[in-house]
């Protein structure tokens, strides 16, 4: 679905992305790891087209859309639940929805028949608070409530593969439980995800896969169990403490 | 008492033609972060196409009319054509709408000579309303009016619609609207061309008394930008509030202490810069 090869990203002279490759299967739920700093934001930016790599090809569905501007990336079904939430402030909840929202008319071609379809009634039944808050403005809402209006937002636009960009960010540990259930019930519905995360013991409790990066490539391909016991990878380029924590494996939450 | 209203009034018609001038100005600065030097050509160049118009049809509406579409389409293509190519590097922008500037000035020259002219009063807006000791002409009341109606379909257009909130996006987070899907750089096209027809209308309708002369454009873009300076950046309501403080300073500056009038037109927006930098209803 999603195929990486050999992604080079600057910011000005800055070269972030030094080669990366990587792919994300369709349904599957693909953690992206690593270090505060290693690329994973960037990564993100260079998927949405915000910022375009300077070499390399991202191909999307059989569509390289490497150098597409963003809002053509976004029509062709990629979202992103940007760093930060990045509400807009000035437009109410249901507005915020409401431009993100794909027109009732589908793209010919696309795989969509077997997708559900993320209608605004039924995101509002996965995030029911955000209905009762729905004529508030964007600044009015708590960090809580951003991030699920970030992922109501993305997920209106009817995403094949929906971009999350640490999600878990600043979140008290009941909300980043909510979030863990809000992306196992995406996966089940059928929705892509890509998981780009800082906070592995999270990442590892709903990916199908595991990618790990350091200092601009992805060093490290592989399931989330067998990364949780590689003990090595782990305290070295996930910045896991070494064993003796508890195992996140457990899903209790 | 009589002078207080007269000039007030005299005010509230500055007010009107700035706002029809800086409201354009201002959502263009919001949604592309351009300063536009070129929008006082704008307001020019509406009152010469205008003034064309109604010499070979007589009709004002018409007039108006075709000002408006010329003009926003000048506006258009200067945007998707030149302007966007800098993306968002605000000095290229702005250096190219300096030379825009100083071109249509040149080329209204060229078309229309030199010489003052104003546009003729509409027949049944001839005379003055009485009330009192008042008298104030219907024309200028008029210009309120129309002025008032367009900041209101504005404020509906921005506040009630999905163009509008696609428009507000834009202006809160450029770089997270587009990757929602939204077309920046369409919209600004868009944008740009609402606000060079709007500038133009205003040109049509100060036509009958500012008239139009090679000059007007630079004399009135200071104006706009004291407007926009001191109401916010990008801001619609700022766009109405900065036009009726400039509207009434600059009246009553005129009026009363007539050798100090670019004082008491830039004081006050220095005196916001120095407390409120982002204007009254800006954002950082």
């Amino acid at each position: 679905m999603l195929t990486v090869t050999d992604l080079h990203t600057y910011y000005g002279e800055s070269h972030v992305l030094q080669g990366l490759s990587l792919t994300a299967a369709d349904g599957t739920v693909t953690a992206v790891l690593g270090r505060n700093g290693v690329g994973k934001t960037t990564l993100c930016r260079s998927l949405l087209g915000l910022t375009p790599a300077r070499a390399g090809r991202i191909v999307f569905h059989g569509t390289d859309i490497t150098r597409l501007p963003p809002y053509r990336i976004h029509e062709l079904g990629i979202s992103l639940v940007p760093q930060g939430r990045r509400i807009f402030p000035s437009l109410t909840v249901r507005e915020n929805l409401a431009i993100a929202a794909r027109a009732p008319k589908r793209p010919a071609g696309g795989a969509g028949a077997s997708r559900a379809v993320w209608d605004l009634q039924r995101v509002l039944s996965i995030f029911p608070r955000l209905a009762e808050r729905g004529g508030h403005r964007g600044n009015e809402l708590s960090g809580g409530e951003q991030q699920m209006l970030a992922i109501a937002r993305a997920l209106v636009a009817e995403p094949r593969l929906l971009v999350l960009d640490e999600p878990t960010e600043g979140l008290a540990p009941v909300l980043v439980a909510e979030v863990a259930g809000v992306i196992r019930r995406l996966r089940e519905e059928g929705t892509s995800i890509l998981l780009a995360e800082q906070n592995a013991a999270f990442a590892v409790k709903v990916a199908d896969y595991a990618h790990v990066m350091s200092k601009g490539r992805v060093v490290h391909s592989t399931d989330p169990v067998a990364l949780w016991n590689n003990e090595e990878v782990k305290t070295q380029l996930l910045g896991v403490p070494p064993s003796g924590a508890a195992s996140p494996l457990r899903r209790e939450l | 008492m009589t002078y207080l209203i007269t000039q007030s009034l005299n005010g509230l018609f500055s007010a009107a033609l700035l706002f029809l001038i800086a409201s354009g100005l201002t959502l263009a600065f919001g949604v592309m972060k351009i300063v536009n030097i070129a929008h006082g050509s704008f307001y020019m160049l509406g009152v010469y196409v205008a003034y064309t118009v109604i010499l070979r049809t007589g009709s004002l509406l018409l007039g108006a009319g075709v000002a408006l579409v010329v003009v926003g389409a000048v506006g258009f293509l200067m945007q998707r054509v030149f302007l966007r190519r800098f993306g968002a590097d605000p000095l290229p922008q702005m250096m190219m709408t300096m030379g825009f500037a100083l071109l249509f000035r040149d080329l209204a020259l060229m078309i229309w000579g030199g010489d003052p002219f104003t546009l003729p009063y509409p027949g049944m807006l001839r005379g003055s309303m009485e009330a009192g000791e008042v008298v104030f002409p219907y024309y200028r009341l008029f210009v309120i009016a129309v002025a008032a109606l367009v900041g209101v379909a504005l404020w509906m257009v921005n506040e009630k619609t999905l163009i509008g909130a696609r428009l507000r996006a834009t202006v809160d987070d450029p770089e997270m609207a587009s990757a929602m899907g939204i077309n920046v750089a369409r919209l600004s096209g868009l944008v740009f061309a609402v606000g060079a027809g709007l500038a133009a209308f205003g040109g049509v309708m100060g036509g009958p008394i500012l008239g139009g002369y090679a000059g007007i454009d630079f004399d009135l873009l200071p104006l706009a930008f004291v407007v926009v300076i001191v109401g916010g950046m990008g801001s619609l309501k700022g766009a109405v509030v900065g036009s009726i403080v400039v509207g009434m300073i600059d009246n009553f500056g005129k009026a009363l202490v007539p050798e100090l009038s670019y004082f008491t037109l830039f004081a006050p927006m220095i005196l916001v810069l120095a407390l409120k930098p982002t204007g009254l209803y800006g954002r950082a």
